[in-house]
């Protein structure tokens, strides 16, 4: 089975699997990427599905349920698409669940600022069902940029409701939800308009529709079947294999008449190659005539002020200058801002831990239970807190106001030509901001991709970017080891080398990528189009709670999740003693001539292995690993942390090695399984698995050596 | 028809007018899909730093396409 089918099926699983009860009505939300369509989800159902202003960002089905006027509703949230021609697996995915005749309506999102490239997908809908409620989202930006829509003669001519709303703000949101519930329950009944196709084509579907109707029961969906076998499949047997569901009857006379339906379009001499032109045409002068109808700008270029800010950030001289300067600002307020919060936090976990202590003291509970529970679980939680708290709590919200703003489609364009040259698609370049989050959301969201080829190759390489889980450690070697000396300009030279490292991880990525472009991946690039929506204002509040919310707590959560454990197991291993030394210290010894032709030592080595399950927990682990060996320090600022590391043999060049180690090394075990699971491929798991780890021992094998061989160390 | 040039060519800020498509298969379709059909009026936005992909204006919408498939729509310069 292809890449492609294992896909589709993999993601109608998840969409058609659906909970649902008896009086619960199944709704579908469709329509064009970047449209506030997730916007739109979560004000109706509460659900805080993430959204951002980048196309293709709904890689995950999402369902979510709400009730009105005692009616329970469950929304799937399509994939969003273009179209429903079927070119990508989401388009055929979410083609699939309309046509299967289970949602009792569809609600298709438009932008209300772009709604003529919006409505060639509406009539695409309206071809397949009936009940279509058309939503004009995005009229605050539209009223910015003086664009008015006349909502009601528009839903005058396409024949279904047409709600305006402002989701961001809950605008409109009790109409859509009544217009919703009119339709499911057919209280209202609607006529939807009806391209017309031309005299030919219209008499050829006037032939094969009665036909049709015997085998598939549905007057809607057999004008929409009979266009299906005039432009793409002839063979109905073979359509009716895409459209399983559809079937209700045997197929037998049909061929017959599509016999004359041939000979009808080949006397106008429509061939089956042009139809489909021929199709769209008809499609696309439909939407362009309706728009003229209920569009009216006061200005011509509404548009001006983002061509103004394109021309900025994208342009020649600026473009990636400004982007490098955008991260490093990010990263220079993070751990500015970081750093106070967190020796506060530090200071008041850790005044914690010496009550515990007193606690288990003074009620004469064992030394082992203490060490397990204190010194390992607690310890290392209170590490995970005060470091990696303060950080995410300023970055996320700072990232995702870039994301809000619309600016990763435009580093997408500025860096496309390099993703050309590797032989990549351009969406990887989407898809590795992603990585920036989450790894394993970056391995989803490749779905993105058409290409099999291409695909695989983003999924392997995502790991290159850091995520959440790796940006602390980074953020922290960084501030103290390379800007540790620095006085004033720490901030800065942390900042910069964060840079750095990020810059470095995007060119191994295009480096990579373009090796197994040449080697277990060949072929050329097949990118298509990248779409660079209006850029939107952003609403402050909503990006800090929704970061704060979705992001930073639920990393967090996560870490202390894999922490507690992973923690007590540390102290456990660390101090039960086989012969002279601990488990932990065998390991290390184990590891350390190895780990130090990388430039590590057998307790960092041993860190990023025990770190397997997430990557958040390497640092925990290394500075118990380092405490239990003997130097029992309270470790309450990076400046401790830093004579810690000095203790136990850390050079500048230890910092670079584990730093440039923990870039580029194996994936934790959720982006692991979240690989197999997209790949459905143990096969390009392990490969994945293999190319991250052996890049970071080049890497760091060539960086040790060469800095001791120069005599730098 | 000496007037038709490749998308990619048409210089910024200019329009074009799309006269003919020479791709095929998926590449055609989405290219349709984007409402590139013939008479559609495209403008050249903003070239990318490195001068590949260009953004263009396509009805309403802004779409960033790399030279090779921007090569495969002829335009009449308007």
């Amino acid at each position: 089975m292809s890449v492609r089918q294992v896909t589709r099926e993999r993601m109608e699983k998840e969409m058609f699997q659906i909970n649902m009860q008896h009086e619960e009505l199944l709704i579908a939300l469709a329509g064009n990427p970047n449209t506030g369509k997730s916007t739109v989800f979560n004000s109706l159902t509460g659900l805080n599905q993430h959204t951002g202003n980048w196309p293709g960002k709904t890689v995950t089905n999402a369902q979510g349920k709400y009730i009105h006027k005692h009616c329970k509703f469950i929304l799937v949230d399509l994939p969003g698409t273009y179209s429903l021609f079927a070119n990508s697996v989401d388009e055929e995915v979410a083609r699939d669940f309309i046509c299967s005749g289970e949602p009792r309506a569809t609600v298709v999102v438009t932008d209300a600022t772009c709604l003529e490239r919006n409505l060639n997908l509406v009539l695409q809908v309206m071809e397949i069902t009936d009940n279509v409620i058309l939503c004009v989202n995005l009229l605050d930006e539209a009223k910015r940029k003086k664009i008015q829509v006349d909502l009601s003669t528009l839903s005058k001519i396409l024949g279904v409701p047409v709600i305006g709303t402002n989701a961001r703000d809950g605008v409109g949101l009790e109409t859509l939800k009544d217009a919703i519930y009119q339709v499911a329950l057919g209280n209202s009944k609607n006529t939807p308009l009806r391209v017309s196709y031309g005299d030919v084509v219209e008499k050829c579907i006037h032939i094969l529709e009665p036909y049709l109707q015997a085998i598939i029961k549905d007057q809607v969906k057999s004008r929409w079947v009979a266009l299906r076998l005039l432009d793409g499949d002839s063979n109905i047997e073979a359509l009716l294999v895409q459209y399983p569901f559809l079937r209700t009857g045997e197929t037998g006379e049909i061929s017959g008449a599509l016999e004359i339906v041939d000979q009808m379009l080949l006397e106008d001499h429509l061939e089956r190659d042009t139809l489909r032109d021929h199709i769209v045409t008809c499609l696309v002068t439909q939407a362009e005539e309706i728009t003229q109808k209920v569009l009216s700008y006061e200005k011509q270029n509404y548009n001006g002020m983002d061509r103004r800010i394109d021309s900025i950030l994208t342009s020649p001289i600026w473009g990636i200058p400004v982007m490098l300067t955008l991260l490093g600002l990010v990263f220079w307020i993070t751990i500015k801002g970081a750093n106070y919060p967190s020796q506060v936090l530090a200071i008041g976990l850790f005044w914690v831990e010496e009550r515990l202590t007193h606690l288990f003291l003074s009620a004469g509970w064992p030394d082992w239970l203490h060490g397990l529970l204190v010194l390992g679980m607690y310890r290392t939680l209170a590490w995970v807190i005060s470091v990696m708290l303060p950080p995410m709590a300023i970055f996320f919200p700072l990232f995702t106001l870039l994301e809000d703003l619309g600016y990763l489609p435009r580093i997408a364009f500025n860096l496309d030509n390099y993703f050309k040259k590797a032989c990549a698609h351009g969406k990887q370049a989407l898809t590795m901001c992603m990585g920036f989050g989450c790894n394993a959301a970056g391995v989803i969201a490749c779905r993105i991709i058409d290409s099999p080829r291409e695909r695989l190759i983003a999924i392997i390489t995502n790991n290159f970017v850091p995520c959440n889980g790796r940006f602390p450690t980074l953020i922290a070697l960084a501030t103290i080891f390379i800007a540790g000396a620095m006085g004033s300009w720490q901030s800065v030279v942390a900042s910069v080398s964060i840079l750095a490292a990020i810059v470095l991880g995007v060119v191994i990525t295009l480096m990579v990528s373009k090796l197994l472009s040449k080697t277990i991946l060949q072929g050329l690039p097949s990118s298509f189009a990248l779409e660079l929506p209006p850029y939107r204002k952003p609403q402050l509040g909503r990006i800090i709670v929704r970061s704060i919310y979705d992001r930073t707590l639920f990393v967090l959560a996560r870490a202390i999740i894999v922490a507690a454990p992973a923690g007590m197991i540390t102290w456990a291993f660390a101090n039960i003693y086989v012969g002279e030394l601990s488990v932990l210290q065998h390991g290390a010894k184990l590891l350390e001539p190895f780990a130090n032709l990388l430039g590590m030592d057998g307790f960092i080595l041993m860190a990023f292995i025990l770190g397997l399950p997430a990557n958040e927990i390497v640092i925990p682990i290394l500075v118990m690993s380092y405490m239990s060996a003997g130097q029992m320090i309270e470790l309450d600022s990076l400046q401790t942390l830093r004579a810690l590391f000095l203790a136990n043999g850390w050079t500048w060049l230890t910092a670079v090695c584990t730093m440039l180690f923990c870039l580029n090394h194996f994936p934790c075990g959720t982006t692991l399984i979240t690989i197999k699971k997209e790949t459905q491929s143990t096969k390009w798991t392990l490969v994945t698995f293999a190319v991250t780890t052996i890049t970071g021992i080049i890497l760091c094998f060539i960086v040790a050596q060469s800095a001791r061989l120069l005599g730098l160390v | 028809m000496e007037r038709l040039i490749p998308l990619h060519h048409l210089s910024l800020g200019a329009f074009g007018k799309v006269r003919h498509l020479t791709a095929d298969g998926n590449t055609r379709r989405r290219m349709l899909d984007l409402g590139l059909i013939c008479g559609t009026r495209v403008e050249a936005l903003q070239k990318s730093p490195s001068g590949d992909p260009i953004a263009y204006e396509i009805r309403g919408a802004v779409i960033a396409l790399r030279s090779e498939e921007a090569s495969k729509i002829l335009v009449e310069v308007l």
